[in-house]
């Protein structure tokens, strides 16, 4: 008889709390380090007509930081948002462990998330639960472990981003910044094989920012999480992303290690890069002429 | 497909109409495992029902009293003010009570959870509970709506109490007319089926207020103003599904 805090994975195998990537055979985990988790192949979707991807192809290896870089508006969050089923591609395919995901049914995309973890840009925390229950919600919702044991790991996992003491406080008491952190700890409560980020370094401050560092390196390095992070900034990601993809024009423009990207000779890489106004991608929206709007007596 | 439609203002309510059936059926799907978590409804309950106990009260106690007023003016030209009880429990069992309750509940407890399912919308709570595996038709608006068809006939009993109450208060401490006979005549003239058709009333309004308040707040778009319009929306839709209920169940029960 399984204890009732293990989770049934949708491959029939039992994976309980603390058994990861890390505990694995050394040969098993470097032939799985390999492995193609997440498959994004021929990908095309518009917004009210609009081509945010035309023909994108990447993928994500498990037991890796991959991290996806580019100008506001590329699509970064909209590509999370095809990677998690939460949107349909207008055509292509995503392929998340090997399943295509056009092809699951409700329940099996809930299945897949179960065995994913999201950090939203604003944190997401439920609003009518404290920083105590926002974390336990997950492990509340799917599990039906003793109390004292989900206490346990609650506090374990708010210890881990330094918030133990704000346990009890409500989520309109957070700063930015703790919210990001408790949001963090919600998200790796259930130990989810993928952590996906958005845009986790905005807006907190160097200590926060340089401890969330720390964090994913730390959780990949340990217990080998598979992570997604989402950014554009360019330091930060630099120092933590195995693998690098920089999206532009609606596909991919460049791939490779941070170090490769900072090499490359193309120019859109070399502005994004390098935080150039100068290059292909255009600083300012087009409009007409500047000079023309300045001495025109009508509206711009 | 549906793109070829023409975006006639026709076509737009019948696809309106079909995404909120599609909806309610979602959601009554998951209102079976919402009934397993009682906490949650119970505290809807208290949200939409306790927290508008005071404008319920107070609406009711108004409503009687004028009630009772006009009901002596009029009786009092054909001799029959011993017939006040009567009028005022009638006017408020069968008619006031449910309508001017669940007028007051669109206003209040709707718009409120309009919003709040709104904001949750907006500031990414409901994707994070998708994310998490959970479904917020379980979680978010399963819980709300039964929390609202459950509140609604409790309010309406407090509003005809209070109503009743305030009828007497004009009526017999004011007006003067016997106290016995304005209980006692009501007593005899009202039935189980008037009080039925009251709790019937109370039952549809509740259910039809809290699912536009609910299908609002979930399909409000993500912006503060999108927010705005869905609690207009709210008001206005439920204030006239209730007239029109209203007007069907009545011709129902006669």
């Amino acid at each position: 008889m399984r204890p009732p805090w293990k989770l049934r994975q949708p491959d029939g195998a039992l994976r309980g709390y603390g058994v990861t990537g890390a505990d694995q055979p050394a040969g098993a985990a470097a032939a799985a380090r390999d492995e193609v988790l997440i498959d994004v192949r021929g990908v095309g979707y518009a917004i009210d007509g609009h081509d945010v991807f035309d023909g994108l192809d990447l993928s994500v290896r498990r037991g890796r930081i991959t991290g996806i870089m580019g100008p506001s508006g590329t699509g970064k969050t909209t590509l999370l948002r095809l990677i998690t089923a939460q949107i349909a591609p207008d055509r292509g395919q995503v392929r998340v462990w090997g399943r295509d995901l056009a092809t699951l049914r409700s329940g099996e995309v809930f299945a897949m998330r179960k065995r994913m973890g999201m950090l939203f840009q604003n944190g997401a925390l439920l609003t009518d639960l404290d920083v105590f229950e926002n974390v336990a919600f997950p492990l509340r919702e799917h599990t039906d472990l003793p109390e004292p044991l989900l206490r346990t790991l609650v506090l374990t996992k708010l210890q881990a981003v330094g918030l133990r003491g704000a346990a009890e406080l409500a989520p309109a008491e957070l700063s930015g910044g703790m919210a990001r952190r408790v949001a963090l700890a919600r998200a790796i409560v259930m130990d989810p094989e993928v952590l996906i980020y958005d845009e986790p370094f905005v807006g907190l401050d160097p200590i926060s920012r340089g401890m969330i560092v720390r964090l994913i390196r730390q959780m990949n390095e340990a217990l080998g999480i598979t992570s997604i992070v989402v950014s554009h900034d360019v330091p930060e990601l630099a120092m933590i992303a195995h693998d690098s993809y920089l999206l532009s024009g609606g596909r991919v423009v460049a791939a490779g290690s941070p170090q490769e990207l900072r090499d490359s000779s193309l120019a859109v890489v070399r502005q994004f890069m390098q935080g150039s106004a100068e290059g292909p991608v255009p600083f300012h929206y087009p409009a007409p002429d500047y000079t023309q709007a300045l001495l025109s007596v009508e509206d711009p | 497909m549906s793109a070829a439609l023409p975006d006639a203002p026709m076509t737009r309510s019948v696809r309106k109409l079909g995404a909120v059936a599609v909806f309610l059926y979602r959601m009554l799907r998951q209102c079976g495992p919402a009934l397993a978590r009682p906490t949650l409804i119970v505290n809807q309950i208290y949200n939409a029902g306790a927290r508008s106990l005071v404008i319920i009260m107070l609406s009711g106690l108004f409503v009687g009293m004028v009630l009772a007023l006009q009901g002596f003016d009029l009786l009092q030209r054909f001799g029959s003010e011993e017939a006040l009880g009567t009028a005022t429990a009638l006017a408020l069992l069968k008619e006031l009570s449910p309508v001017i309750t669940a007028l007051l509940f669109a206003g209040r407890a709707g718009t409120s959870l309009t919003s709040e399912i709104g904001l949750m919308c907006a500031t990414d709570q409901l994707t994070a509970m998708k994310m998490m595996a959970v479904d917020p038709l379980r979680y978010v608006a399963a819980p709300r709506f039964l929390g609202g068809v459950i509140a609604m006939p409790l309010l309406t009993a407090v509003f005809s109490i209070i109503g009743l109450f305030g009828g007497q208060l004009v009526g017999v401490q004011l007006m003067g007319v016997d106290r016995g006979s304005f209980w006692s005549q009501m007593q005899s003239s009202v039935g189980l089926k008037d009080v039925v058709e009251g709790v019937v009333k109370s039952v549809v309004f509740g259910f039809a207020c809290s699912l536009i308040a609910v299908y609002e707040g979930y399909h409000a778009e993500p912006t503060a103003a999108g927010v705005g319009l869905a609690t207009t929306r709210t008001v206005v839709a439920s204030s006239v599904l209730i007239l029109l209920l209203d007007y069907v169940l009545t011709a129902c029960f006669i």
